[in-house]
């Protein structure tokens, strides 16, 4: 498959495609399984036994149960799905939009405010400073 | 014979949903985004269409990796709003309009637009969020609801071309459906808005400015941006605004722009709302 893409070059961006979504398949499985009442309150009395139940690699795992928010994105979760694992935890996503980007739930909440992360400098991995 | 009289482009912020329901729309934060839904929700009470279909995408909730429709369209009764992992949103049941769903599906197949059907799928705050922002919170919803849900999340998306063809091809198919009925289309998602990664909080201003204009000035355009173009320029989650495209693929030609609302941010989005009305 082809691993080189257009859109390869955007900076801190993990799209959804193929390869992605192969590698992902359980861990986001995993999350949308948080959409039942029963098995949250399954997840929440003991998370790592709820775990296993999925076969997720041993990074997977560890990024789920570290709220590892970037981690689970760089192997292979979507946020969609991973947002989830927020909800569970009564995140929001300001909290977790910091979290990826490395501010704090206010700052991240203030850049909204403020007009949103600027284009300037975002569109090419080339341009990153 | 059904009218398709007019397009609704708006956002489907979740936040926005949680805003209406818990009483916040008059805070400092969500005033400003509500002030601007006030002349939206008269047109709405003005025209009151009789049949709603909502183009919007599921998040996780009615489908997930586990099948993937691109185009999904419902023919139930009812649709129950989903548990995205709060419970359910404490918002009325959506009523479908089984016989003109129906009608359109078979259509659209007919006209080779390979349809996915659905009879039960529960629906989350890609629809119920539009129907707020435009109906606020009545006891019943004003308008049956036909659910067009279109994967945006896993990529490939449907193309902006083939989503405005298939939009045309709705037109057709409420164009010759023998019941007079009042139908509007909304066109849900965007506008630029990127939810995850390092890049989480972009928004690009222009091109959201750009894409409102062009629904009117340029649609040929708007037509042509590439699945790459969207996620740089509207950020990853901005390519849900192929689904407006339907919307405009429904429209008339010439359809004007009766009212435009734009606002950020609305959670990590910037908000944008937009009526078109055919002459």
């Amino acid at each position: 498959m082809r691993q080189d893409r257009p859109y390869s070059n955007i900076p801190g961006t993990y799209v959804l495609d193929p390869q992605h979504s192969m590698q992902g398949y359980e861990l986001n499985m995993f999350c949308m399984s948080l959409n039942k009442p029963q098995n949250r309150d399954k997840f929440r009395l003991d998370e790592a036994a709820y775990l296993d139940d999925f076969p997720l690699t041993k990074e997977q795992r560890k990024a789920v149960l570290s709220r590892d928010w970037l981690g689970l994105l760089q192997l292979g979760g979507n946020i969609y799905y991973t947002f989830k694992l927020a909800i569970f935890d009564r995140r929001n996503m300001q909290y977790v939009g910091g979290a990826m980007s490395g501010v704090s739930e206010q700052e991240f909440t203030d850049m909204m405010i403020a007009g949103g992360r600027p284009v300037e400098g975002n569109l090419y991995t080339s341009e990153e400073k | 014979m059904a009218n398709l009289f007019a397009g609704v482009g708006t956002s489907h912020v979740p936040g926005i949903g949680a805003a209406v329901d818990h009483d916040k729309t008059q805070l400092p934060y969500w005033k400003p985004l509500f002030d601007g839904y006030g002349p939206a929700r008269e047109w709405m009470e003005r025209e009151k269409p009789d049949v709603v279909i909502i183009v919007y995408n599921d998040h996780a909730s009615a489908f997930s990796l586990e099948l993937i429709p691109t185009f999904a369209m419902g023919v139930a009764a009812e649709f129950q709003p989903a548990d995205e992992g709060y419970g359910p949103r404490q918002v009325p049941v959506v009523e479908g309009h089984p016989e003109l769903a129906w009608h359109i599906c078979e259509s659209l197949i007919m006209d080779e637009f390979d349809m996915t059907i659905a009879n039960k799928m529960p629906v989350d705050h890609g629809l119920t969020v539009p129907l707020s922002i435009m109906c606020g919170q009545p006891e019943a919803w004003p308008c049956k609801v036909i659910p067009l849900a279109v994967n945006v999340i896993q990529y490939p998306q449907p193309r902006g071309s083939r989503c405005f063809a298939l939009g045309k091809a709705i037109r057709a198919a409420v164009d010759s459906f023998d019941e007079d009925l009042k139908v509007a289309v909304w066109g849900t998602g965007g506008m630029s808005h990127q939810l995850q990664g390092e890049r989480a909080g972009f928004v690009n201003e222009p091109f959201d400015t750009a894409f409102l204009n062009d629904l009117t000035a340029d649609k040929e355009r708007l037509i042509n941006i590439g699945h790459t173009e969207y996620m740089r320029e509207a950020g990853s989650e901005g390519a849900e605004l192929v689904m407006w495209l339907i919307m405009l693929g429904a429209l008339d030609k010439d359809a004007k722009e009766v009212y435009r609302h734009y606002h950020v941010p609305a959670s990590n989005t910037a908000a944008g709302l937009i009526i078109l009305e055919n002459s």
